[in-house]
């Protein structure tokens, strides 16, 4: 969201002819947008330039479309768990937990599917159900019985962990049916047709950046009538061209590979939902107000354990949700699967901004952080960094990005 | 010429924007005990930090003598070196280690090659513990003693560091009646044995009982030093001293008209979370709407305690006693059903208490009543922006925007940030803690514009102050509170800054 600095004179308009005056109010210097929001455009200018940069040293093969298909079916998953990782964080916890209850998950879905026979959807729903107990167990303890989220999933790291060699006896399960697999590995495609490239793909991108434009332009128009500041609207308009161009361009290049994945709409739509939940709920805003100072939201009446409770549901459920499309795309499971991605996804969220201490941090800035993280890592590959190499650089950009946080806010500290 | 041990010489210390100690002297005469008294924020804490070096040489002006030879302490080593030692109100013991390791915590005993000789440590604190009187053992954890026995472990740790000067920061202000004359027992045991102690205190009738002098600070500046045994200082007097301010025409004018009861609040008593002791005790007092009401008390009487108990038990347990809003009894046990009750409360630490500083000013406006913007779970951003909008405008916030960080808002504005929140949670009764420390005086005059106009729309109004004159320039009815009992309640045209403070002093008598 770009707010802007408020023009010299407030402009009163009556809330009559909001549309019109759409066109031509708001200030437009690019300059004071970006440095007022450095913290946020921070991370998209990071994106982009490694982006680019790993264009320019794999040839362009990072962007070619099947590489791009790719990079969204290696780590959707990763993605999803830095959505409820990012909540929890902003919420001032953290959780550890997360890899053991993707294998864990993952797990009980594959004995259910494949031992037992079973057809694929119970999989899910049990998978699903897991991950809301085990949410449970770790909001019953952190929010009621008062122990640092920390301890507590370190704690269900091990605990989980250990339940998924004892679901699994020890032994990796595979394969899953057909119609399992397609959840990470199923396409969208096909469906009006094309020339060498899926109609369809590119149908839903149109809808996609149609939906955005009107979304904002509405926001606009309503902050317009309450008098708010906003950009100038031959800004608004690159902005929505920007936006749009880079949606199309990501339709263009999927539908000349395989068409539309199914876990892309599925983390499309938790990117939607979730977004919509941290900003705009009561849910969301109590999340932010703990996060941000615990005492005062106490004493604005704030239930801070109900919150508690639920973001740790909302993690399990999560983090099920991700051991699903895992367990999926590795078509079985695992005892080791998803080891480490608790890593990975705390990454994402400090990376796309959040803060240590809790009460800052977006589900849009931990997606991009995600991508960063996604981007690197598969360029590497294709370039043919050691894995030891790939770590390292994985490591230190962390760093980097929580210390530029970190500078940043002591700035913002000693501005008054 | 007396023979003084301390004499501290025109001490002047400010603070960026403050002048904190204004030609400040003292001197202290060799083998007494010299009190100190004043208002909060008079200055008191502040003297004792220059002399025991918190505030390092060079960072004052003026002169400090010390058995005559003039000191220049650069921190607490050098003070505690030249065996000047102050025990703070807050109590700087480490509640995990024994008594003898924080006795000897910085002052190691130590045996050859540097270890620590465990036999020593523990048989020279049995020693001191039992010239302080303390039966315990010297291995008990710290976290086991009652804070009686911790503060003359604290007394203790004094005389290990071979105390010449022994300051103490309101002592007894959280010890019950005996252990407050068993502490003071004591402080007459040490001067007799040869310790010169300095001892702030709010407590007058401990002043009068133990003091042999007493120096009275107002505003930064002394006002005079009393000879206790001359006759001439009774407790009149040192308030007088203490409070001898002029009332200024600095209050807007309000026409009071005082309509039904809103709020009473009945036999009303409070537990300490930790310690087993009172901190509210019996109070019972009533506010009707269009009425502002106030509490005075001093450092320590449980005002806070008292507002923060009454908003959904906030603070302390076993909390008992009975609440009525508008007549009807309620049952307030969280801060959402104060709330929802009616009550409201703005605290005193608007920083740590009262506003998320990193988020903006929309967002903390309506985060007490989150709900009322809501349908299903699902906030109305547009109509919280026109909330918060309206709170800048009828608050005259000076903000760039209602999405600017309140970080970044001058204390008076976030100030009436507090008071926007909780205006739009619609409250029958507003209690205001401090709602005027630390923020300039335009800002004050605007936040008691903003109380006038509260009442006169009749809500009614509890104001918690530690400055007198913002009580009787503010308040139609005013409750004096000490040590957790209301020990006084007059109409405004009936109180004094004199009559007030007699009343906020009034303890006990001691147990002899």
């Amino acid at each position: 969201m770009t707010t802007t600095k408020p023009p010299a004179t407030p402009q009163r308009t009556s809330s009559g002819d909001g549309a019109s005056a759409a066109l031509h109010i708001g200030t437009s210097d690019p300059r004071a947008l970006i440095l007022g929001n450095l913290r946020q455009s921070g991370i998209y200018i990071a994106l982009v330039v490694i982006v680019a940069l790993f264009a320019v040293l794999t040839d362009g093969v990072s962007l070619s479309p099947g590489n791009i298909t790719n990079i969204v079916l290696q780590y959707s998953y990763i993605l999803v768990l830095a959505i409820g990782m990012v909540i929890v964080i902003i919420g001032g916890h953290i959780d550890l937990s997360v890899g053991s209850v993707v294998a864990l998950t993952g797990a009980v879905s594959a004995v259910l599917v494949i031992r037992q026979g079973y057809p694929w959807w119970v999989g899910i729903l049990a998978a699903l159900a897991v991950g809301i107990l085990v949410g449970a167990w770790h909001g019953f303890w952190v929010a009621y019985a008062g122990i640092p989220a920390f301890i507590v999933t370190l704690a269900g790291m091990l605990l989980f962990r250990g339940l998924t060699l004892r679901v699994l006896d020890n032994i990796s399960l595979s394969p899953f049916p057909a119609e399992y697999q397609r959840v990470a590995a199923g396409f969208l495609n096909g469906l009006i047709g094309g020339q060498g490239y899926d109609a369809f793909t590119l149908l839903i991108g149109a809808v996609a950046v149609a939906g955005y434009a009107v979304s904002v332009f509405r926001t606009r128009l309503a902050r317009i009538r309450y008098q708010q500041p906003v950009e100038s609207f031959p800004l608004f308009v690159t902005r929505v061209l920007l936006v749009g161009a880079v949606i199309m361009y990501f339709a263009w290049q999927l539908a000349h590979a395989r068409g539309l994945p199914i876990v892309l709409i599925v983390l499309a739509v938790l990117v939607l939902v979730y977004g919509l939940v941290t900003r705009r709920t009561v849910f969301g805003r109590r999340v932010y107000a703990i996060g941000g100072n615990l005492s005062a939201a106490t004493l604005s009446g704030v239930k801070v354990r109900t919150v508690n409770f639920w973001m740790f549901v909302n993690m399990g459920f999560l983090a099920a949700v991700a051991g699903v499309i895992y367990s999926s795309r590795s078509n079985g499971a695992q005892p080791a699967a998803g080891n480490m991605f608790e890593l990975d996804a705390i990454a994402a969220a400090f990376i796309g901004g959040a803060a240590v201490t809790g009460g800052v941090g977006t589900v849009v800035g931990a997606m991009v952080g995600g991508l960063i993280m996604a981007v690197m890592s598969n360029g590497m590959q294709l370039m043919g960094v050691d894995q030891s190499m790939q770590s390292v650089v994985k490591g230190l950009v962390l760093l980097v990005a929580v210390a530029f946080d970190v500078y940043n806010k002591r700035r913002a500290g000693s501005a008054r | 010429m007396a023979d003084n041990i301390l004499e501290m010489r025109h001490i002047t210390k400010t603070f960026p924007g403050v002048t904190a100690l204004q030609d400040v002297s003292l001197a202290v005469r060799r083998g007494e005990i010299h009190a100190i008294c004043g208002e909060n924020g008079a200055g008191k804490s502040t003297l004792m930090k220059v002399l025991s070096g918190v505030h390092p040489t060079g960072s004052y002006d003026g002169e400090i003598v010390f058995d005559g030879a003039p000191v220049h302490f650069r921190g607490i080593r050098d003070s505690e070196a030249r065996g000047i030692v102050i025990i703070h109100q807050e109590l700087a013991l480490v509640p995990h280690l024994s008594i003898a390791e924080n006795i000897f915590l910085g002052n190691e005993r130590r045996g050859p090659g540097g270890l620590i000789d465990w036999n020593r440590t523990n048989a020279d604190a049995a020693e001191l513990l039992a010239s302080v009187g303390l039966h315990e053992n010297p291995v008990t954890p710290i976290i086991q003693l009652g804070v009686g026995k911790q503060q003359l472990v604290e007394i203790a740790k004094a005389l290990s560091k071979k105390v010449r000067l022994l300051i103490l920061d309101e002592p007894t202000a959280a010890l019950n009646d005996i252990d407050s004359a068993h502490l003071l027992d004591l402080i007459r045991r040490l001067r007799d044995d040869g310790v010169t102690c300095i001892m702030i205190s709010h407590k007058l009738s401990e002043i009068t009982a133990i003091a042999d002098s007493t120096t009275v600070i107002r505003d930064g500046r002394t006002v005079e030093t009393l000879d206790m045994t001359s006759g001439e200082a009774t407790q009149e007097r040192i308030i007088r001293g203490m409070v001898g301010r002029d009332l200024s025409s600095f209050y807007p004018d309000r026409v009071s008209s005082p309509g039904e009861e809103v709020l009473r609040v009945e036999d009303w008593s409070v537990r300490h979370p930790t310690q087993d002791r009172l901190v509210v005790d019996g109070v019972n007092l009533t506010v009707r709407a269009g009425e502002v009401v106030g509490i005075a008390g001093l450092m320590g009487a449980g005002r806070t305690e008292l507002a923060m108990s009454v908003f959904g038990r906030s603070y302390g347990r076993a909390v008992s006693g009975r609440l009525f809003v508008r007549g009807r009894e309620v049952r307030a046990r969280t801060v959402a059903e104060a709330i929802a009750n009616g009550i409201a409360y703005a605290t005193e630490d608007r920083k740590r208490y009262g506003l998320n500083l990193i988020d903006d000013l929309r967002r903390n406006v309506s985060a007490a009543a989150l709900n009322k913007l809501a349908r299903l779970g699902w906030v109305n951003g547009n109509e919280e922006i026109k909330v918060a909008e309206d709170g800048r405008r009828d608050m005259n916030i000076k903000a760039p925007s209602v999405m600017a960080v309140v970080g970044k808002l001058s204390g008076g504005n976030q100030q009436k940030v507090v008071l926007s929140k909780w205006l739009f949670t619609d409250p029958d009764v507003l209690i205001l803690d401090e709602p005027t420390r630390g923020i300039d005086v335009g800002a004050k005059f605007e936040i008691y514009t903003i109380v006038n106009r509260l009442v006169a729309d009749g809500k009614a109004v509890v104001l918690i102050s530690s400055e007198l004159p913002e009580l009787l320039g503010m308040c139609d009815r005013i409750y004096t509170l000490a040590a957790g009992r209301i020990t006084g309640e007059m109409p405004v045209a009936e109180a004094t800054q004199e009559n007030l403070m007699e009343l906020m002093t009034k303890d006990r008598e001691l147990v002899r």
